[in-house]
């Protein structure tokens, strides 16, 4: 097995899962149905009510709009990384995760294939989502929706990795559901994404705690920063570091001779 | 040191075929597994000739399908050892791995892509490129008269079609050593005539060495070679006259019942 024969891998595993995306429209539209109810109704209701005073990276008074959106491209990362590993439980229910496991190349490079697979398909929703932003008024700087770009594979890849990891330890279905709401919830409103961390830590000391180890939070902060141009190193540093942790679990997890399939038997 | 060869095939028959034939497609040497207190495979050892259809058979829960994860390495063996054309499976699973095709119980191909796309997804995993996957995916589409599917959803064929199109999709990189867990499972008699006409000629014309696991016993017909496995152990081993030679029945059946107490299927 050569160089060649790892990229023709990673090019069809991506292909495969960008044509599966594109059959399923429904799956595209709730997807960006979800962040635009959040942005055309939430938004709007709240705008009177939250004040955002200026905070890095914005220079000036933002609306309460632009500041959630930012939380809602990494909300679609986030739902996308959950979901791609959702079908990694039911392709493993199904069958379809044995093909790919008995590919001759190493367990953890199938792994991140499907990671970026899952990635790239979460940066096609973003830009999307930010397009239709832009047409709502909620415009960042030209070099902004550039530079956001390695942010958003940066933290793609974090988000995706906690659902491998979550895949790996999940044995059905049915316990899938829940970790949507012991998972996804919390990590979205225990975030900086729908209000600032200094308003957070006026109402609850320890609720701010918790939104500051909270990896999410770090990944809408990456993506805030980037969409305007900047480098926030906390953040960067914080996703990077969760990436490496989540996905040297989750290889860990779907190692045959130590992780959990090995330990309860066949998947599926 | 003790000969404990497996092998019942008389010598010269070995060495009809090019030498490499006297590497055995897979060898199984002392393979126990257990998930937590049960113990799914007990000892087995067995060896499947180049060539040779081989039928797995055992009740469900005999410890076929472990059997399969073990040798497909989805997880690890921790006793024995499983050799594929003498490559070890647990030291060396890229070599192993890249001379099995496997066809799984469970359904794999994608409903809502084509035939095509579900083919060149397989012949992507084996690293192929784009000009030799199209060739082989010609040819093994041709090989079993589906050429004019190619462009379908996989979701319009028949269950009969789809398991077809799977044997295929196992066969593109060409592998050395066929494994299928009992693909004729839902189908009706016609299609499953036709998938075991289809694979039996495989063993034949290329030569493949091939493991087929059901609990069928009319799957099996005369001169195959039969491992009959029986809560995780292998009771019995060898071509179907032999097996049942062994146990004392006139027929393989009668052997299956007695060995392995199956009611008449």
């Amino acid at each position: 097995m050569t160089a060649v024969h790892y990229l023709r891998c990673l090019n069809g595993i991506v292909a495969r899962e960008a044509l599966r995306f594109l059959h399923q429209r429904g799956r595209f539209i709730a997807a960006l149905v979800r962040p635009l109810v959040w942005l055309f109704i939430f938004a709007a209701g709240f705008r009177a009510v939250l004040g955002v005073s200026i905070i890095p990276p914005y220079e000036t008074y933002v609306l309460y709009e632009v500041y959630i959106t930012p939380g809602l491209v990494a909300m679609i990362q986030l739902f996308n990384g959950m979901q791609s590993s959702l079908s990694m439980v039911y392709d493993r229910e199904m069958g379809s995760m044995k093909t790919l496991l008995v590919s001759p190349l190493p367990r953890w490079y199938l792994l991140v294939c499907k990671l970026f697979a899952g990635v790239a398909v979460s940066i096609l929703q973003v830009y999307v989502f930010l397009a239709i932003a832009w047409f709502w008024g909620i415009e960042a700087p030209a070099y902004g929706y550039v530079a956001v770009l390695p942010a958003l594979i940066l933290s793609g890849l974090m988000l995706g990795a906690l659902g491998l990891l979550l895949s790996s330890a999940i044995k059905q279905l049915e316990n899938f559901a829940g970790v949507m709401n012991f998972v996804i919830f919390p990590m979205f409103f225990a975030s900086s994404a729908l209000y600032p961390l200094w308003r957070i830590n006026e109402s609850s000391p320890l609720l701010y705690q918790i939104c500051a180890v909270n990896p999410f939070t770090h990944a809408v902060e990456l993506i805030r920063f980037a969409l305007y141009g900047q480098v926030n190193p906390t953040a960067s540093l914080w996703v990077l570091g969760c990436l490496v942790l989540f996905l040297g679990l989750a290889i860990y997890g779907y190692d045959p001779a130590r992780g959990l399939i090995a330990r309860r038997g066949a998947p599926g | 040191m003790s000969s404990r060869s497996e092998i019942d095939v008389p010598a010269e028959e070995l060495l009809t075929g090019d030498t490499a034939s006297a590497v055995p497609a897979l060898a199984v040497e002392g393979l126990s597994h257990s998930f937590g207190e049960r113990k799914a495979l007990d000892g087995v050892s067995f060896t499947i000739p180049p060539g040779a259809f081989t039928v797995l058979l055992g009740q469900n829960g005999a410890g076929k399908t472990t059997l399969f994860s073990l040798v497909t390495r989805l997880y690890n063996n921790r006793s024995g050892t499983i050799r594929v054309y003498g490559s070890d499976v647990a030291r060396r699973p890229s070599e192993a791995l890249a001379r099995i095709g496997v066809v799984f119980q469970q359904r794999t191909l994608d409903l809502d892509l084509t035939v095509a796309q579900n083919l060149r997804y397989h012949a992507a995993l084996h690293g192929m490129s784009g000009g030799e996957a199209r060739r082989r995916i010609e040819a093994e589409l041709a090989r079993l008269a589906l050429s004019d599917r190619a462009g379908d959803k996989v979701r319009q064929l028949s269950g009969g079609q789809i398991r077809r199109i799977e044997i295929a999709a196992a066969l593109l990189h060409r592998p050395r050593l066929m494994l299928l867990d009992e693909p004729t499972v839902g189908l009706d008699i016609g299609s499953r005539q036709g998938i075991l006409d289809h694979v039996r000629r495989l063993c034949r014309e290329d030569g493949i060495g091939l493991l087929w696991a059901t609990h069928l016993i009319d799957e099996v017909i005369p001169g195959d070679r039969v491992v009959m496995l029986h809560k995780g152990r292998v009771v019995a081993d060898g071509t179907v006259e032999d097996v049942a030679r062994a146990a004392g029945a006139a027929t393989i059946r009668d052997a299956f019942t007695k060995l392995t107490g199956a009611g008449a299927s």
